[in-house]
């Protein structure tokens, strides 16, 4: 990256087949503007996601990852985030403990017909981590 | 009030004797308790069915080889016991057998629990040369007075969980000035007064004394609190973990041991952590250096996801890292500090479900956006 260049951050997003995906299909499909820094992974429920997916991306040296599911009782397979909000709440208490910037971890809940606020969320943590700059994992050589 | 059986001899002493009682009579068919191997202080775990072998048998020696839940799940996974065993075992051990127990690891049927409060352990390097044996009547100086005795493992010196959960008989150690002349066991369920039942002693109502307790637990809070800090000034980010964690040699002999640890195939150790040159050229590309194996980092914050909302602060695996790497002390902190979300002691109760394993419709809004 040139110092000039404004730092553009790369989010990996999992994004649940039933809500979150369909948000984020619905948000592209209505022209609603948001950054470029998402990269998306579908999953079928965010249920799927186990945290440790969370580390490697991080320790891989991801900007931030961002995990969206069906609102809490909306969930297609009933339960399945209220599991991950559980396993959420604690990887990123891990983080919080360890010191590891627990704010590059964003847990969103993102129904089908919210485009909006899909884009919203991406905007706005996007935001958020430009500010927190570069993941610092992505230069070390201990991992 | 508990009712509590008084034996009128030296604490050790009067725990053999309800051992043997309880062999001999025929209430159990098995002791599991420490038991000498040899002179130097070599203790291990044994299961005794004969009165005549316990003679060399330890049950409040303060050293663990192993955590006593790991041994005694693999004693009931494949089947419970059938017949009646008595386990005398220190409260973490205990606690994390209930854990194993949660995981479909073992079963309580026809274990009875002897615990004790605890004074803790020496770490295990102090077993070898004798050092333990030395150390005895300091420890139970120290015990007697409510003290924690110099030298013990530092898990344990920070324990604030001293005291029995679920044990059927609980041994009065901390802060009890007269062991040397008897020995209180505190009969806290109904298995435990119809194991006691009949045996030579005077039987009372009792309590274990809270205001000496609750100093004890003072100063093991802290204890607790300096350990703490100390470590939160060293884990510092990425940077810091990567200092504490920069000698790890890889051995996973802190998860060999670990009792919440129970995976056969374990996640860090399968094929799909291994890298391929594929996993090297991209990583290379991107870093411009790599350590080999990679995968440190990741092994020990994936130990931390899967097993801290259980650890029990045992120890164990602090004790046989070989560069002495203060894993247990920072297991147990950011344990506590998960197992707080969700209101949870490991090993509390067999019936609390593991956090995970759950859900309540409406909480942790502080988590999601
Ligand atoms: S025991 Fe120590 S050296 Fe071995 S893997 Fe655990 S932390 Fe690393
Ligand atoms: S992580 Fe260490 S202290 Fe915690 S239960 Fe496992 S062995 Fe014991
Ligand atoms: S299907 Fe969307 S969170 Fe489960």
């Amino acid at each position: 990256m040139k110092k000039d260049e404004e730092f553009m951050p790369r989010i990996l997003a999992f994004l649940c087949n039933w809500c979150s995906y369909a948000g984020a299909d619905l948000a592209g499909t209505s022209r609603l503007k948001y950054p470029p820094s998402i990269l998306p992974i579908r999953v079928m429920c965010s249920s799927r996601v186990d945290p440790l997916f969370i580390v490697k991306a991080y320790l891989g040296g991801i900007d931030g990852v961002l995990l969206a599911g069906c609102h809490p009782g909306d969930c297609h397979y009933e339960k399945g985030n209220y599991y991950t909000r559980r396993r959420f709440a604690l990887i990123k208490k891990i983080f919080e403990e360890l010191d590891m910037e627990a704010d590059r971890l964003l847990l969103s809940w993102i129904s089908a017909s919210e485009g909006p606020k899909y884009a919203k969320v991406a905007t706005e943590f996007t935001e958020k981590i430009k500010k927190l700059g570069e993941n610092p994992a992505k230069n070390k050589i201990f991992l | 009030m508990t009712k509590t059986l008084k034996i009128n001899k030296n604490v050790e002493q009067g725990i053999l004797e309800l051992l043997r009682f309880l062999l001999d009579g025929g209430k159990v068919s098995g002791v599991f308790t420490l038991k000498r191997i040899n002179k130097e202080g070599s203790v291990a775990y044994s299961l005794v069915t004969r009165s005549d072998e316990l003679e060399d048998a330890v049950p409040l020696f303060p050293l663990m080889p192993v955590n006593a839940g790991k041994l005694l799940s693999r004693f009931s996974l494949r089947g419970k016991s059938n017949k009646p065993v008595a386990a005398v075992v220190k409260p973490c051990e205990l606690r994390a057998f209930i854990e194993l127990v949660k995981r479909e690891q073992g079963s309580l049927e026809n274990i009875f629990f002897i615990s004790s409060t605890c004074g803790g352990v020496y770490p295990i390097e102090m077993a070898v040369d004798g050092a333990v044996e030395n150390n005895l009547s300091k420890y139970w100086e120290a015990v007697k007075k409510g003290e924690i005795p110099a030298q013990i493992r530092p898990a344990c010196r920070g324990c604030v969980e001293f005291k029995p959960y679920t044990a059927d008989m609980t041994v009065d150690l901390v802060g009890s000035s007269d062991i040397d002349k008897r020995c209180m066991i505190l009969l806290n369920t109904k298995n435990g007064e119809e194991l006691a039942q009949d045996m030579k002693g005077d039987f009372l109502e009792k309590e274990l004394d809270k205001k000496i307790l609750d100093k004890f637990q003072n100063k093991r809070e802290a204890e607790r609190k300096k350990l703490f800090d100390e470590i939160e000034e060293k884990m510092k980010g990425l940077d810091g973990f990567i200092d504490i964690f920069g000698k790890c040699l890889g051995c996973h002999g802190c998860s060999k041991v670990c009792p919440i640890c129970y995976c056969k195939l374990c996640e860090f150790e399968s094929p799909d952590s291994e890298y391929k040159p594929s996993n090297y050229e991209s990583d290379l590309k991107k870093r411009g250096g790599l350590k080999v194996p990679p995968g440190t980092v990741y092994f020990q914050i994936g130990r931390l996801d899967h097993i801290a909302i259980s650890c029990v602060g045992c120890g164990a695996c602090e004790d046989v890292c070989p560069v002495d790497i203060p894993i247990s002390i920072i297991f147990k902190k950011v344990g506590e500090s998960v197992q707080k979300l969700f209101d949870y002691i490991p090993g509390r109760d067999v019936k609390e479900e593991i956090p995970l394993l759950t859900f309540e419709k409406d909480e942790l809004s502080e988590v999601e956006d």
